[in-house]
Parts: structure tokens; sequence; C-alpha cells
């Protein structure tokens, strides 16, 4: 379903992304681990074309993202790191305002809204602005709208950033119940490694910009000789704190900026 | 035309909730009414120019136009800020239509505003010289909007942050709005002085006003109409082109 050749991304003399090579099967749930700066959001954008790779390939359902733009972003749908509703305006606005950029018809998407609302556990507060949902309230509101358009795949960046554990674990028990019914496939990005080892059916590590390793979690483990997956981890990307993984990141946003003028 | 029309509504249902924002963006235009119309009226009259409320009424209407529909714009910043922008730019709709829907949007926000303050105007004392003056300069409204609502995009796809925004503000719409005439009538101007105030668009949209509302034309009704309608095409492009540009 995704399929991703040599991948290099560079800002300047500043490489995030080196070299990278993966393959996601359909209906799989694939994680990206990695410390911060390694490279993972980077990656992600490149995948949903909001970045244009420096080179390599990169396939979502066989089609070339770069080139078949909008095909590409038919078939997958993605929670940003960051949030990216709009907060003047109602949940179900939300929902019907992604429903109508992604082409959905009318009667699909309101019962299809309702749906996953309901799923969500979100349809009571249909009727109010996302500016008064708490922040787990948001985070669902989100992935929820990702699944509207049923998408082949769903990218989350990060979701479970910042929630509670209760938020943590019923996200993720929609997430995997999406995933079974709707086969769709998911490819994530966490620093929580028990969310990794919980819900991902294989793993890749990631440091530098590079893939360190591969594999599902008791591979990972065995290729460590650790046993968890938070140990192996550790053993891949070592123990050094990352803070010149800040400064790269600052310093490659701030290249970005300057680019983009 | 689905991704147009969600887009354009959702800036007006923006505007249409936020009613702390129309009274504040409505208090500035009448504050230039109050006190330059009241205030610099015996001074006008005193130099032999009639009103000087019907004559700064077009002018804070261009005005009103001119900031509603640039903020509009550069409200794209807050959305870059909130995220929600990247939510449009992964959709699969091309560039173009979001870049038209929000500009739209803007573009009739602006024009509700406009109408708003030339409804103030009349409650204020002003008297357009016949009924058939609103439709013409409904129209200049609207060319006013749409020219500035696309210049609006094209900054706000450039700048980053509020300083930026502070720096437009300051140094672009400020001036436009000074240098219009709006204020002032354009003539027995130095050369400098008429050679800026024909360079600014917004002279030819507040000259559009004036002359369909109380038929004083410095320019003509044709020069103004097609001058404005190429400009706006100019800064739509650019705005399209600059929007297309944007990278999450």
């Amino acid at each position: 379903m995704i399929s991703v050749q040599n991948l290099v991304k560079s800002f300047g003399d500043f490489t995030a992304v080196k070299d990278i090579t993966f393959e996601v099967a359909q209906g799989e749930i694939f994680a990206f681990l990695g410390p911060n700066g390694a490279g993972k959001t980077t990656t992600i954008k490149m995948l949903t074309t909001l970045l244009r790779p420096t080179s390599g390939r990169i396939e979502l359902d066989g089609l070339d993202p770069m080139v078949r733009q909008k095909q590409a972003r038919q078939r997958f749908g993605i929670v940003f790191q960051d949030p990216s509703l709009d907060s003047e305006q109602t949940a179900w606005e939300n929902m019907d305002l992604h429903g109508v950029l992604y082409h959905v018809p009318r009667k699909l998407r309101a019962s299809r809204t309702e749906e996953l609302l309901r799923t969500f556990e979100l349809w009571d507060r249909k009727d109010d602005y996302v500016k008064t949902f708490s922040g787990g309230m948001k985070r669902r509101l989100e992935i929820a709208r990702g699944f509207l358009h049923t998408p082949k795949i769903l990218f989350l960046d990060e979701p479970t950033l910042g929630l509670d554990p209760q938020s943590r674990n019923q996200l993720w028990t929609h997430v995997k119940r999406l995933n079974e019914t709707e086969r769709t496939t998911v490819f994530l990005t966490t620093h929580y490694m028990d969310e990794a080892d919980r819900v991902a059916h294989r793993i890749a590590i990631m440091d530098h910009g590079s893939i360190v390793a591969q594999g599902t979690s008791t591979e990972l483990k065995e290729q460590t000789g650790t046993d968890s997956l938070e140990d192996a981890f550790l053993a891949l990307t070592g123990s050094s704190l990352r803070d010149e993984g800040a400064d790269a990141k600052a310093a490659m946003r701030q290249v970005a900026k300057m680019w983009r003028r | 035309m689905g991704a147009i029309y969600i887009l354009w509504l959702r800036e007006l249902k923006r505007y249409v909730r936020s009613r702390v924002q129309i009274v504040v963006s409505l208090g500035q235009p009448c504050l230039y009414l109050l006190a330059l119309g009241f205030g610099l009226g015996p001074v006008f009259r005193q130099a032999g120019h009639g009103s000087y409320l019907q004559f700064m009424a077009p002018g804070v209407v261009g005005m009103t136009v001119l900031f509603s529909s640039v903020f509009s714009g550069i409200a794209m910043l807050w959305d870059r800020q909130f995220g929600f922008l990247k939510e449009t730019l992964v959709a699969p709709v091309s560039r173009m239509q979001i870049m038209v829907g929000r500009t739209l949007g803007g573009a009739t926000v602006a024009v509700i505003q406009g109408t708003l303050i030339l409804i103030i105007c009349l409650i204020a004392g002003f008297r357009p010289h016949s009924s058939v003056a609103i439709p013409l300069a409904f129209l200049f409204v609207v060319l006013i909007a749409v020219v500035f609502a696309a210049l609006g995009t094209a900054i706000g796809s450039i700048i980053q942050d509020m300083q930026g925004f502070q720096l437009v503000m300051n140094f672009l719409v400020m001036p436009i709005f000074f240098l219009s005439g709006a204020l002032f009538p354009l003539v027995n101007l130095g050369v400098v002085m008429s050679v800026i105030t024909r360079l600014d668009p917004l002279s030819y949209g507040v000259d559009g006003l004036r002359g369909a509302l109380i038929q004083s034309w410095q320019f003509s009704l044709a020069f103004d109409v097609a001058l404005l309608a190429a400009i706006g095409a100019v800064f739509l492009s650019a705005g399209a082109y600059l929007f297309s540009r944007i990278e999450a």
C-alpha cells in the first residue's frame, strides 16, 4: 500500500531524511518510532504531498503522490501532529467541510459523519463549537474526520501527544477497530513505546534521518536481546538526549522559511 | 465547485458569528466619519468645496471595504497558526479552488461591511444624488473588495508571523488608504503626490464610488471600471500563484 525507496530530503546542507526504504502492506498498522528530530514528521510530510522529496520514490496505492497528487490525496487521511480543526465551527461543520473537500456525496457524508461521531463518542456534542472541546475530544474529532472519506491509508503523526491515558486508550481502541472493519492501512508515529507495542503490526525505528531497524515488536526485542520495546529502542538509538535534535529541527524550519519566500 | 462554495461559506460564517468583531470593524470608519466629517466640515466649507461629509462618505466606504478585504486575506495567518490551513492544503482539490473560495468569501464579507457603512453614512446625513447611484456604487464596492481580497490572499501566502502583519498594515494598507483621495480631492497636488496617488489602486475605487454617489469624477466611469478589473485580474493571478507555492 505504501512503498518508499531511497527517499531523501535535505534542507540546504542539512539532510533531514537520509535514504530510507520501507514497505507497508494493505491493512497493516505500521509505527514509526524515533527521538525528536529523527525525521519522522518530514517523512510523513513527503508521503502526504506537503513536501517535495529531494530524491527517491514514493508510491501510495500504486500512485506517485507528486505526479498524481489529487488521486493520491483522495486515498489517504491525515491527522497532523498539531491540531488542524477550525475552532470557530462546530464538530458537525468541520466534518461536513472535510466531506465536501474530499468529494463525499451529500447523503453518504451525513450518514458517515453520524456513524463516526457516534463511534468516537462526540455525537451529543456535534453542534458545539470546536473551541469548547477538550484536547482529547479535538483529537478524536480529527481522527473521525480523517476516516470520513474512507481513506485507504490513515497517517497519524503523534496523535496521542498530550492526552491522558483514558483518551489514549480509547483512541487506539477506535483506530484498531476501524483498521479491522474497514481494512484501513494505518501509518503512525509516536513517542509512547507501549502504544506501538500494543497497536502496531510492524515497527520501524528512525534516528538521525535513517531507519536503524524494522520488524515486529518481537523481532526488534530479539535483535537487541532486550525484553521490552523501550529497551530495544534505547539500545538502537542510544540514551543521549537529543538537544541537538531540536536545534536541527529549528534550523530546518528556518531554512524552510527562507526557502519559501 | 463544492470546495469553493464551502470555503466561501466558512468565511461568511466566521464573520456573522463574531459579533464583537463586526462592531469593532465598523467602529473605525464611524470614527473617521464623525471626527473628520464633522470636524473638518467647517474648514472644507470655507474653502468653497461644499459639504465635507458628502465628499468623504464615499471615501470612508472605500476604506471600510479596503480594510475588511485585505484583513480577510491576511486572516490566513491565523489559519496557518491554528493549523486549519493544512487541512485544506492536503485536500484533493486544486489550490486554485481553495484560493478562489477564500478570496471570494473575504470579498463578500467586505461588501457586507461596505454596505453597512454606507447605511450608517445615510443615517449620518449623507445624500447620494439619486437612487440609481446605489447599484453603480455597489459595483465599485464589489470591484474594490475583489481587488484587495486578492491582494490580501497574496500577502497572506507570503507572511509568516504577526510582525509581518504589522509591517503590511503600516507600510501598505494605511498608505493605500491615505493616498487614495478618500480624504482629500486629487486636484492641485504636487507632481510627486499626483504620481503616487495615481499609482494607488484604491484611488480609482474611491473615484468610482464618489462619481457614482455624488457625480464628482476625477477620472471616468469606464476608465475606473476597466482599470480596477485589470488590477483585480493581476492580483488574483498573483494570489493564486503565491498560494499554490505554500508548503506546510
